[in-house]
Order: C-alpha cells, then sequence, then structure tokens
C-alpha cells in the first residue's frame, strides 16, 4: 500500500476539530468560573486557572506533533514497559504522594507542577487492554485470558481505590464496553448492571428486604423453569452468588466507601435530605444550570459561579458555568458536540484494520464516555457527585494531557491503518 | 464477534446523551425554579425599617416617641465565635441557649440573617460595639421600641409588639414580614396604617460566604422607609395626668369630652400601667404578670366595662318624656315613695325638681307615662309600643350601640329590648310592672363610662354629639377623620333641655352633687348611685361645665366607692376645675379624692 509522504493528511482533522472546539469552550468557561467583577482581570494571566490552562492547551500542540513523529508501532510494542511504570507509580504515589483532601492522588513536584498519575493510567491501560486482546488467540472463552485481561484492569482500579480516589477508580468499568465489543458475553454487563443496582439499593434499603425478594425472584425461576437437577440447582447458586453480593456490598459500603462517599449517594436520590451540606452542591450546581435558561445570562454574567455557590467550578463543575451562562443553547450543543465526538471515535476504531487499534479506539470512546455521562450526570442530580473532570474542558493539567494523549494516540495509529495487514 | 454490539454501544451513548438533553430542557427551559432560587441566593434584602409616627397631645406634648434599639442578625455560614463563653456573657446568654439560637438561624438559612437577640438597647449596644468585630457573623440591625415620656394613658394608646403568626395569616395586605412590629391594642392598633409608615428595602448582591457585591440591578429595585405619620391627641396631658393621679389606687374610669367637637380630653382606666414596661425586651414577661392580675389592668375599663348607668339615666327619661309630651315642664307629679324605694323627700316635683332630688317615684311615673301611652288597651301590648318607642329615643343617644371611637373594641352596653322581655317573660306576658327598673337606670341596662360623658355631651350641647375620639388630626392635615365631623341629632328638641340642666345644676348646687359645686363655676351634673349585687355600690357621676358654654362633659365611675355624690363626683369636679382654671384651688377636696376612703 501507498504511504502517504505527509502523515498530516491522514489524520482525522474533524475529531481534533471537535477537540479544539470543546477545549477552547472549556478555557472560556474557566475563565468564567474564576472572573471576578471590577478586579480587572485578564484570561491570559498566568496566576488565573485560565491563564495556566492556556499554557497546558499550549503544550498539548507539542505533544500532538510528538505522538504523530514517534513510530506508530511504539504504542503497541511498549505497552507493557509503560504499564510497568505506570503501576509502580501509582504504587509509589501512594507511599509519597501528597496528600490533596484526604487522597494521595498526587505528585507535587515544586509548586506549580503538580501531577496525577491515575490520569495517565487511563491510556496506559487502554494501551495494554489493546495490546492484550489483539494477542492471536485471545478469546474471551478462555477463562485464564478473561482473568487476566480483567486483571490488567483491576489492579489499577485497586490502586487507585487505596488513594482512595473512587471515582477515577470508577473510570475503568468503562473497559466493559470493550470487552463487550470484543466478544465478552452481554451477560457480564448484565451481571454488572445487576450489581450496580444491588449497590445502590442497600444504600436505601434494608438488606434482609433484598434478600429476602432475591429468595422470591429465585423461588419464582424455578417454579417457571424446567425442573431439571441442572437448571434449580444453577438457579439456586445464582441466589447464593447474589446474596453473597448484598453482603459483600455492604462491607465496600461501610469499610471501604467513606462516610461522604455513601451520604452523596443517598443526596442523589433525595438532595433535600441534607440540602446544606452534602446536598448543597447538587443542589446549587442544578440552580445554577437551571437558572441559565434558554438563553444563559450571558459570558461572564453568572451569579451562581461568580459569587461562588457553585464548588470546584473550573474543575468538575464546570458544566454548571457553562449551563448558567450559556443556557441550553450551550449545554445542548457541548452534550452534542460530545456525542458527536464519541461516535466519531468508534468509527474511527472500527474502520481500523488491526484489532490492536479498534480495541484501543473504543477505550478511548467508552473511557471518553464515561467521564461525560458521570461528570454531567452529577451536575444535574442524575449522578452521585464523584469529583472526575470534563474531558477537555475541565481545569487542570494532567487530565488535559491525559485526554489529549489518549485521543491522540487513535488518531496517530487511524492515520497508519491503511499499513495494517491483517493478522 | 457479534456485530450488533457496536449498535448497542452506540444506542446506548445516544441514549444517555438525549437523557441529559431532556433532563436539562427540563431544568433550564421548563422550570422557573431555579431561575428564581438562583436570585434568591445572591439577594440579600436589607430591610429599612420607618420611623412609626410619633403622638402628641393636643398642646403639643409628645405622648409617644421612639426610642432606638438594636437585634442582633447572625449569618450562620460567616460565624466563627473563637470563645463562645466570651460571647454568651456579652449578650447574658447561656451556652445552650446560644445553640439553640444558632441551630434555629441555621435551619431557617446559612446565607441569610436572621435575628439572633432581639432589642438590645443602646446602653448595652454601646457596651457591646467594639466587641461585636470579634465575632464574624454577627451584625447589628437597628430599629426602634416605643417609648412615653408621660406614663400616662397605657391603655388608650395601647402597645406595640411583634406580630403573631395569626396576624400574619389574617393579612390579606401581604404587607408584613415575619418579626414586623404592629399596634395591637388602642391607639397602635386603630391607627396602625397611618403610624406604621412605609418599610423600606434594599437589594444587595451577596455571594456565598454573604460578602456584599453590589447592588442588585444597580439599586432600581430598591425603596427608601418612608416614615409614618405623626398624630396629634385630643388629649390634654395635664388633665390626664391629674385625671389618672386622682383615680391611682382605685378602680374606675373617666371619661372627658369637649361637648362641642367630641374630642376627648381625658381617658382613664385605672388600674393601669406604666405603658413603658410593654416595649422592648421585657415585653412578654411584663405582659404576663399584667394579664394575671386580678384588677386586671389590661382591661380598658372607660370603653369596655358596661356598669347600670343609676340616676344618671333621669336625665335622659326626662327628656323623653318632655320630647314626647307625656309631661308637662312645670307639670307638679305627687311622688309619695311608695311606688319604688326613694331617698327623696315625699312631695310634689317638677322635672326640674325631680332631677335635682332623684325622686324615684317621680321618674317611675314619668317612665309609666312612656311606656302606657294607651295605643292599645291592652296594657301587655301597650308595654310593647311604649318600650320600642323608647328604645328608639334611647339608641339615638348612643347607648346600647357602640360608638364609633378611634380605640378598637368598645363596648355597646345594653338597652333591653322587646325581643328581650319576650325572651324572659313569653310574648305578651309582660308590661310596665316588669320593666319598671328601667325608670331610674337600674335594670337590664347598661353602659360604658364613655357612652355617659358623651350623655353629658349631648345634654351640654342641647341635643346633639359629636362622636367621641381620640384623635384630632393626623400629621398637618388638622382635621381628624371624617366621621367625627357628623353632628348626631338625638331627636329631643333643645328647648326641652332648659329644664334638665338646671336640675342638674341644682344637683350640684344643692342635691346630691354637692361636692362637685365651685362658686366660680357653675357645674352641672348628675350622680349614680350603682346597684351593686356583688359589693358595695359603684360611685358615678356625669356632667359638664360651665352651665353657659360648657367646654367640659365628664364621665366618672368609681367601682365599690358608694355614693355617687363622693368620689364620683368629687373626682369630676377637681377634673372640672383644673381643666377651667389651670389649677385645683380646693386641696381639701384633692385630698379627700386622693385618701380614698369613700364608704366611712
Amino acid at each position: 500500500m501507498r504511504r502517504d509522504s505527509n502523515i498530516l493528511n491522514n489524520i482525522d482533522w474533524l475529531t481534533l476539530f471537535i477537540y479544539g472546539i470543546l477545549v477552547i469552550m472549556g478555557w472560556l468557561n474557566i475563565y468564567a468560573s474564576v472572573y471576578q467583577e471590577g478586579a480587572g482581570m485578564n484570561i491570559f494571566d498566568f496566576s488565573l486557572n485560565s491563564g495556566k490552562q492556556l499554557v497546558w492547551i499550549g503544550s498539548t500542540i507539542i505533544i500532538f506533533f510528538i505522538i504523530v513523529t514517534i513510530d506508530f508501532q511504539f504504542y503497541e510494542s511498549v505497552s507493557y514497559i509503560l504499564y510497568g511504570l505506570i503501576l509502580f507509580m501509582l504504587i509509589f504515589v501512594l507511599l509519597f504522594g501528597a496528600k490533596v483532601s484526604g487522597a494521595r492522588s498526587w505528585f507535587e513536584i515544586g509548586s506549580f507542577f503538580k501531577i496525577q498519575p491515575s490520569e495517565f493510567a487511563k491510556f496506559i491501560t487502554a494501551l495494554v487492554v489493546a495490546r492484550f486482546i489483539s494477542t492471536p488467540g485471545f478469546r474471551f472463552n478462555s477463562k485464564r485470558q478473561l482473568v487476566m485481561v480483567s486483571a490488567l484492569v483491576l489492579i489499577p482500579i485497586l490502586l487507585i481505590l487505596l488513594q482512595p480516589d473512587p471515582g477515577t477508580a470508577l473510570i475503568y468499568f468503562s473497559f466493559l464496553i470493550v470487552f463487550y465489543r470484543e466478544g465478552l458475553s452481554p451477560l457480564v454487563l448484565v451481571i454488572g448492571l445487576l450489581f450496580v443496582m444491588i449497590f445502590i439499593s442497600t444504600l436505601f434499603i434494608n438488606q434482609l428486604y433484598i434478600i429476602g425478594a432475591i429468595v422470591i425472584i429465585a423461588a419464582i425461576s424455578i417454579a417457571l423453569a424446567e425442573k431439571t437437577f441442572k437448571k434449580i440447582s444453577s438457579i439456586v447458586i445464582i441466589m447464593l452468588l447474589t446474596i453473597g453480593v448484598t453482603f459483600s456490598v455492604d462491607y465496600f459500603q461501610s469499610n471501604i466507601l467513606k462516610p461522604h462517599h455513601q451520604k452523596r449517594l443517598r443526596v442523589l436520590i433525595n438532595p433535600d435530605s441534607d440540602p446544606l451540606g452534602d446536598g448543597w452542591n447538587v443542589t446549587q450546581s442544578k440552580i445554577a444550570i437551571g437558572s441559565g435558561q434558554f438563553w444563559g445570562k450571558g459570558f461572564l454574567n453568572g451569579t451562581q459561579t461568580k459569587f461562588d455557590f457553585v464548588p470546584e467550578q473550573s474543575t468538575d463543575f464546570i458544566f454548571c458555568t457553562l449551563g448558567e451562562e450559556h443556557g441550553y443553547i450551550g449545554t445542548s450543543l457541548v452534550i452534542i458536540l460530545f456525542i458527536f465526538l464519541i461516535m466519531r471515535i468508534f468509527t474511527i476504531a472500527e474502520r481500523q484494520k488491526s484489532r490492536f487499534a479498534r480495541t484501543y479506539g473504543y477505550a478511548v470512546g467508552a473511557i471518553i464516555f464515561f467521564h461525560f455521562m458521570i461528570n454531567i450526570g452529577m451536575t444535574i442530580g442524575l449522578f452521585p457527585v464523584i469529583g472526575i473532570p470534563l474531558p477537555f474542558f475541565s481545569y487542570g493539567g494532567s487530565s488535559l494531557w491525559a485526554f489529549s494523549i489518549l485521543l491522540f494516540i487513535l488518531l496517530k495509529l487511524d492515520a497508519h491503518r491503511m499499513q495494517i495487514f491483517v493478522r | 464477534m457479534n456485530d450488533s454490539s457496536k449498535l448497542i454501544i452506540r444506542i446506548g451513548v445516544i441514549l444517555v446523551g438525549v437523557i441529559f438533553l431532556i433532563k436539562l430542557l427540563s431544568i433550564q427551559v421548563l422550570s422557573d425554579n431555579y431561575r428564581l432560587a438562583a436570585e434568591n441566593n445572591i439577594i440579600q434584602r436589607i430591610i429599612e425599617y420607618p420611623y412609626r409616627g410619633l403622638i402628641h397631645d393636643r398642646k403639643g406634648e409628645l405622648l409617644v416617641i421612639n426610642n432606638p434599639m438594636y437585634d442582633l442578625m447572625v449569618v450562620p455560614m460567616e460565624v466563627e465565635v473563637k470563645d463562645t463563653a466570651e460571647f454568651c456573657g456579652m449578650f447574658g446568654i447561656d451556652k445552650e441557649t446560644f445553640i439553640e439560637k444558632y441551630n434555629d438561624a441555621r435551619d431557617y438559612s446559612v446565607i441569610k440573617p436572621s435575628v439572633f437577640i432581639k432589642q438590645i438597647s443602646n446602653e448595652e449596644f454601646a457596651r457591646i460595639q467594639d466587641k461585636l468585630i470579634n465575632f464574624k457573623g454577627f451584625y447589628i440591625v437597628a430599629r426602634s421600641v416605643r417609648e412615653y415620656p408621660h406614663p400616662v394613658l397605657a391603655n388608650a394608646l395601647g402597645y406595640v409588639g411583634e406580630i403573631s403568626k395569626g396576624q400574619l395569616d389574617r393579612d390579606t395586605t401581604r404587607y408584613y414580614r415575619m418579626g414586623d412590629y404592629i399596634g395591637i391594642s388602642g391607639v397602635e392598633s386603630s391607627y396602625e396604617e397611618i403610624l406604621r409608615g412605609q418599610r423600606g428595602v434594599k437589594k444587595r448582591m451577596v455571594n456565598v460566604r454573604g460578602v456584599e457585591q453590589g447592588l442588585y440591578k444597580e439599586g432600581r429595585l430598591d425603596t427608601m422607609s418612608v416614615p409614618g405619620n405623626n398624630l396629634v391627641a385630643t388629649i390634654d396631658l395635664d388633665i390626664q395626668q391629674y385625671a389618672e393621679k386622682l383615680l391611682a389606687g382605685k378602680v374606675g374610669s373617666l371619661v372627658a369630652i369637649q361637648p362641642a367637637t367630641g374630642e376627648i380630653l381625658s381617658i382613664v382606666s385605672a388600674p393601669s400601667y406604666d405603658p413603658n414596661i410593654l416595649t422592648g425586651r421585657e415585653f412578654s414577661e411584663n405582659f404576663q404578670v399584667l394579664s394575671l392580675d386580678t384588677l386586671n389592668p389590661l382591661f380598658n375599663r372607660p370603653i369596655m366595662a358596661m356598669y347600670p348607668p343609676g340616676s344618671m339615666f333621669k336625665t335622659i327619661q326626662a327628656l323623653i318624656a318632655l320630647q314626647e309630651n307625656v309631661i308637662d315642664k312645670d307639670e307638679l307629679i305627687y311622688s309619695d315613695g311608695r311606688l319604688i324605694g326613694d331617698l327623696a323627700p315625699i312631695g310634689y316635683y317638677d322635672v326640674e325638681e325631680a332631677i335635682t332630688y332623684s325622686s324615684n317615684n317621680y321618674f317611675f311615673k314619668v317612665f309609666r307615662r312612656i311606656i302606657n301611652q294607651g295605643e292599645d288597651p291592652s296594657p301587655y301590648i301597650d308595654a310593647r309600643f311604649g318600650l320600642e318607642k323608647w328604645r328608639n329615643y334611647v339608641v339615638k343617644f348612643g347607648l346600647g350601640v357602640t360608638l364609633d371611637i378611634d380605640i378598637p373594641n368598645p363596648k355597646s352596653g345594653y338597652v333591653p329590648t322587646v325581643g328581650y322581655y319576650d325572651r324572659v317573660y313569653g310574648q305578651n306576658r309582660w308590661k310596665f310592672s316588669n320593666i319598671y327598673s328601667l325608670s331610674i337606670g337600674q335594670g337590664e341596662t347598661l353602659v360604658t363610662p364613655l357612652q355617659m360623658a358623651n350623655l353629658g355631651a349631648t345634654i351640654a350641647n342641647k341635643g346633639y354629639f359629636y362622636t367621641p375620639h381620640i384623635i384630632k388630626s393626623v400629621d398637618d392635615k388638622g382635621l381628624p377623620d371624617p366621621k367625627y365631623l357628623v353632628k348626631n341629632e338625638v331627636g329631643i328638641d333643645s328647648v326641652h333641655f332648659n329644664a334638665v340642666i338646671n336640675g342638674m345644676e341644682e344637683v350640684v348646687r344643692s342635691g346630691s352633687g354637692r361636692r362637685a359645686y365651685m362658686t366660680n363655676i357653675a357645674v352641672c351634673g348628675k350622680t349614680s348611685t350603682v346597684e351593686n349585687p356583688h359589693g358595695a355600690d359603684h360611685s358615678g357621676f356625669m356632667g359638664f361645665a360651665p352651665k353657659e358654654d360648657p367646654q367640659i362633659a365628664i364621665a366618672v365611675y368609681v367601682e365599690n366607692a358608694g355614693w355617687g355624690g363622693r368620689a364620683a363626683a368629687s373626682i369630676s369636679s377637681l377634673v372640672i376645675e383644673k381643666y377651667l382654671t389651670g389649677e385645683v384651688k380646693r386641696t381639701w377636696l384633692e385630698e379627700f379624692v386622693l385618701k380614698g376612703d369613700f364608704l366611712y
């Protein structure tokens, strides 16, 4: 196949264009969220988040050229090495990281430079999972291989949970989408969903009732099913396993999940249960977005953000600033852009000839989708308050870099899709 | 690898997007609540309480003024108290109270101010002013409470208090807010809308920590407070103070009216209290004490206490009889003391003498003539016609109906109707002999001291009265409520009054009211010794002075003080002397009254 002399001609510019729009919109909203009226502020001021973010944005251009320049096969070949490195860093950060709001997630190098390894662990895990799945002869049917690929994801989850940063850990469940696309039985997804449902319901409903419900469902199933020993025994086993889950969930809740996380889950269902504590964030976030109405209050005119009613405005709750100042026009545009971007990424993934690139593409789409879903869902009260950034939008060097690298590697792989010989 | 999976994944992603778009549509476009909530977050309403109108007496003396006072407000989100003990010590509260108040405020709002300690006095404020800086989240709002430079007129002026939940619910004008002050009784209540002024509201934007961020909409929605209008009372402070002094230690009422205008010169309810105790922080404590007092100082006797009129009522009987032409002014009627118990000597009386000597038998006969005018051969039916006719006259004098005075809740008293006796005795089963005690102002008739003072004014005016009122003018308008400029005719020709007035003059000169006699002032009056089944008789006096060109009409009731000629006549006379001459020369009479030993 003819190799194009200029790699840039093969880059998917549409994806890069949407990426650019989101980054610029994010930057403007970061400025709006730190803006103070009459303080003579400048969006380029490096002491402001907006100025700093501009540095990060500028640096992504360099990152882009570095990634594009490096040979495309490099990413596949170094994935295990990178994986080993990031696991080491995740352990290292547990021991020597700076404690920020109760979690050891950050390395602080000097006062300006902070780095969050768990952000970078996402694209590295994506690479390593893609590499493992693209190994000739890999099949999800093989229990050994299933356990191994799961372990690749579960090890970083475990390390991140130890920080503890359950929000970021949650993102790794996006790999279920990748597994599903690559042939994992949908049953696993259904069981995963069931697990989440039981998890949430145990927060509100007495464990005994849930166990009772499970037993009743099992009894009905037995009554309706063929009365063979195999069927009945398997139903009983599933029943016992599910009951086991409720106990483990209970254990997870009271021993791993911190009280403020439990509270946040409860607040999700009923924000009024704690309107001034944990419900505050959700309530104020919804007020900010809702008060934007159709057209928004106008750039820099948001009172909820300007007067600090919304917490973490430039990072996790950046969507509030958008919703308040740019209204439904702004929020729907951003949602459509994200959906379009994710769709585009899946399309790119589907057109890959190599299994590695395709799997990696799905991982990119799934990770961005999970962030998008959890972050925006949180700001509009559909998800519990979980501190994860909105990709490309939120303030933060680590997250912008990590998402940019995640996306750029895909673009690089895609640019070379014609050079791959199907194995 | 199945191909349906890529489709399912895409559907899942789009589904999430659609859910978000719908949810955002509902909160951003379809609901207005969030916009309001956002405004509510940032807008801090700063209430500027208006000054309540002052009240002057008729000569310009201040009766009611405002006293600056401060409320301590708290914004829970801002609160930083390092030393709770010091804080509590400063305000004299204990730690439990502090925590309780703080929690209440926080439950109301963390970012909005709520009242922490009410009504801090000027002196206390001066003491804590400097220290308050150490306690972030607390600040002061200026308000004012009433102050009475002269501790008189408590019941007539009434008091001001915080609006109750019930009053708030009933407030259809939606003017009041929780914590507002409102006139609860007396003039404070009846002139509330004039006195209160208009509250000013300034809207400020604040951030989440309550720090001010400038004017809301450049202050275009702000309103200035408008002070309430001042009132000029009809009260003469000197007379009021003197009258209250005379009634101190007694239970009773005094009402003095300027006959030509209906202006109340003095209105006394005894026992009374210092109105200053129902202001400020001790309000509820003191109110409790007053309301438990068995002498009921909160009961506004001159307009609410009802007594039988007693002999004063004979003046009305005489006037009705003359108007109805059932007697002639000079007609002599023999009174022998056999029809009804009587203190007047046996003999022939004309109407003038009958009043002077308060002849019960004379008025028994006169009343019988009023009642039995031969409209029907049956005495039962005849009495119905008679009573109806009689009652129509009495009601015109303002008895049995509420006089529309500008103090809330005046009582109407009672003048029995035909229906009343029908209920008591059965229809057509009663006649004059059942109702004769009405003839001498006993029986079922009940009047208030105010109504009797108004009777005095009506007689002084020879046939009309202006409804008594206590407010002469709102600010500089110079005129009272228009309803007080309406002349009420009582339907008796003025010529008939002469005999009654002459009789009343003689009462004071030589009859039962001799204690009211003055050589230089012609006082006309009528005493009442009101029969009281529960104890000693009540002493009553109604009159006016001077006889020619009357300046003051007066009614006094002193409970359980025996003869009308003693307590009530003496007090009336002293007040008349004070009002007409400016001083009291008859110190012996003053001492007699102040000693208060009327029963011997």
